[in-house]
């Protein structure tokens, strides 16, 4: 796989880390209980070391001398190459949790192919990352399923949530030339093969959380080519202030 | 005197994880490796999480510890390869996290596939009882769960199996 297009793949990965690591973040001080404050920020912290690792890779690959943290304060959003799914905001607890149910449901599965990539540095990182993600996999499943199971209005509140983020979840199984030059090469996964085991898995914990799976009607995508929602540019802003204001400050 | 690998390692055995003072980087199967070559040492460190904020101070820690021996010659790199796990705690390492307090790793790191396994017995690190309850998977630290001694009420740490 030719270098260039090396970059851009990891680079899709370690923007889905670091977007919804720093989405998490932002529940530090605001989780509904304490031990969910400190859950929603451990994952945050495993998601944005992952997403060092994989960005520090992707610099190399570029071979422009730019490291991780130059390529996560000084891209616009524009040049970020995660999926919609991950950049969708915070909404209530609920909503926090659907998405992150849909997420690593996802993640396990790529990160878990990914560890027989004939892309050796890539194949260490999932290896690494894939012992968190089943830490995070389960939690929010238990987290759908005691949702889902709960009250009426838990159950409603959920399914909703489930409902509104159903149409991010499509790009993570569709994929483009890049992903499937990545296939050839050995690179990365056969996004429909792992489409068929999320299905399967997400079913599994849906039915015994009680909730209906949504209809699979239009799906949003454009995240993994640089076209995002609106929600991106905020969160940028907000991640991206301090060394945009002081380049190359230091404590 | 010309030290060796082995005196490294022996020196390295000073230096503590920040975030659990009682155990060195030996124990904690941190350390994965020391080269020395002529004048120059090179320490190679895992981390435990890809996001353990330890590591940099662990790092940082390895130079002044060598400085004295090596001055500037020294190179800590980190490796992912192959990932850590909490099978490489050395039984020394899991007494003392018992006797300060955090109950060790149960059981190996082996079958992450299952995603609903069933409930480890973890024994209370203070009384011993093995009536105790998961409060949550996350707690204090990337590496530790949260439980709750039923027999004694004593809130701990786990030092969870990855």
């Amino acid at each position: 796989m030719e270098r260039h297009n090396r970059f851009e793949y990891v680079l899709r990965a370690a923007d889905n880390a670091l977007i919804l690591g720093q989405r998490l973040g932002a529940w530090c001080g605001h989780g509904p209980v304490l031990e969910e404050d400190i859950a929603l920020t451990n994952i945050s912290l495993d998601l944005i070391g992952q997403a060092r690792s994989l960005l520090t890779y992707a610099g190399e690959l570029e071979g422009l001398g730019q490291d991780e943290d130059r390529l996560a304060f000084f891209r616009d959003a524009h040049q970020y190459r995660n999926a919609l799914l991950v950049e969708q905001p915070n909404g209530h607890f609920g909503d926090t949790i659907a998405r992150q149910f849909l997420y690593d449901h996802f993640a396990w599965l790529f990160f878990e192919a990914l560890t027989r990539s004939s892309d050796v540095q890539l194949a260490a990182i999932a290896a690494k990352s894939l012992k968190e993600v089943t830490y995070h996999r389960r939690h929010s499943s238990e987290w759908m399923i005691r949702l889902g199971d709960g009250t009426a209005l838990s159950k409603e509140r959920i399914q909703t949530s489930l409902n509104e983020l159903w149409m991010y979840s499509g790009e993570l199984f569709t994929p483009d030339e890049l992903d499937a030059e990545a296939h050839r090469h050995g690179v990365g996964p056969d996004l429909d093969a792992l489409a068929t085991a999320w299905h399967r898995n997400v079913d599994h914990v849906l039915s015994e959380a009680g909730l209906t799976k949504p209809q699979s009607g239009w799906m949003q995508s454009g995240g993994k080519r640089g076209i995002h929602s609106e929600h991106l540019g905020y969160l940028l802003a907000e991640m991206q202030h301090l060394p945009r204001m002081y380049p190359d400050a230091t404590w | 005197m010309q030290l060796t690998e082995h005196d490294v390692i022996e020196l390295l055995t000073s230096v503590k994880d920040p975030e659990i003072p009682v155990l060195n980087v030996v124990d904690m199967g941190i350390v994965r490796g020391v080269v020395i070559e002529g004048e120059k040492v090179t320490v190679t460190i895992t981390p435990t999480y890809s996001g353990c904020p330890a590591m940099d101070v662990i790092g940082a820690n390895v130079k002044s510890v060598l400085h004295r021996h090596f001055g500037e010659a020294v190179e800590v790199r980190s490796t992912l390869s192959p990932p850590w796990t909490t099978d490489w705690l050395t039984e020394e390492a899991r007494e003392k996290l018992r006797d300060y307090g955090i109950a060790p790793p149960v059981g190996s790191s082996s079958d992450k596939s299952v995603l609903f396994g069933k409930p480890k017995v973890v024994a209370c690190p203070k009384c011993g009882s093995e009536a105790t309850r998961l409060v949550s998977e996350f707690g204090s630290t990337a590496c530790k769960a949260h439980y709750r001694c039923t027999a004694c009420e004593e809130p701990f740490d786990y030092f969870k199996c990855i």
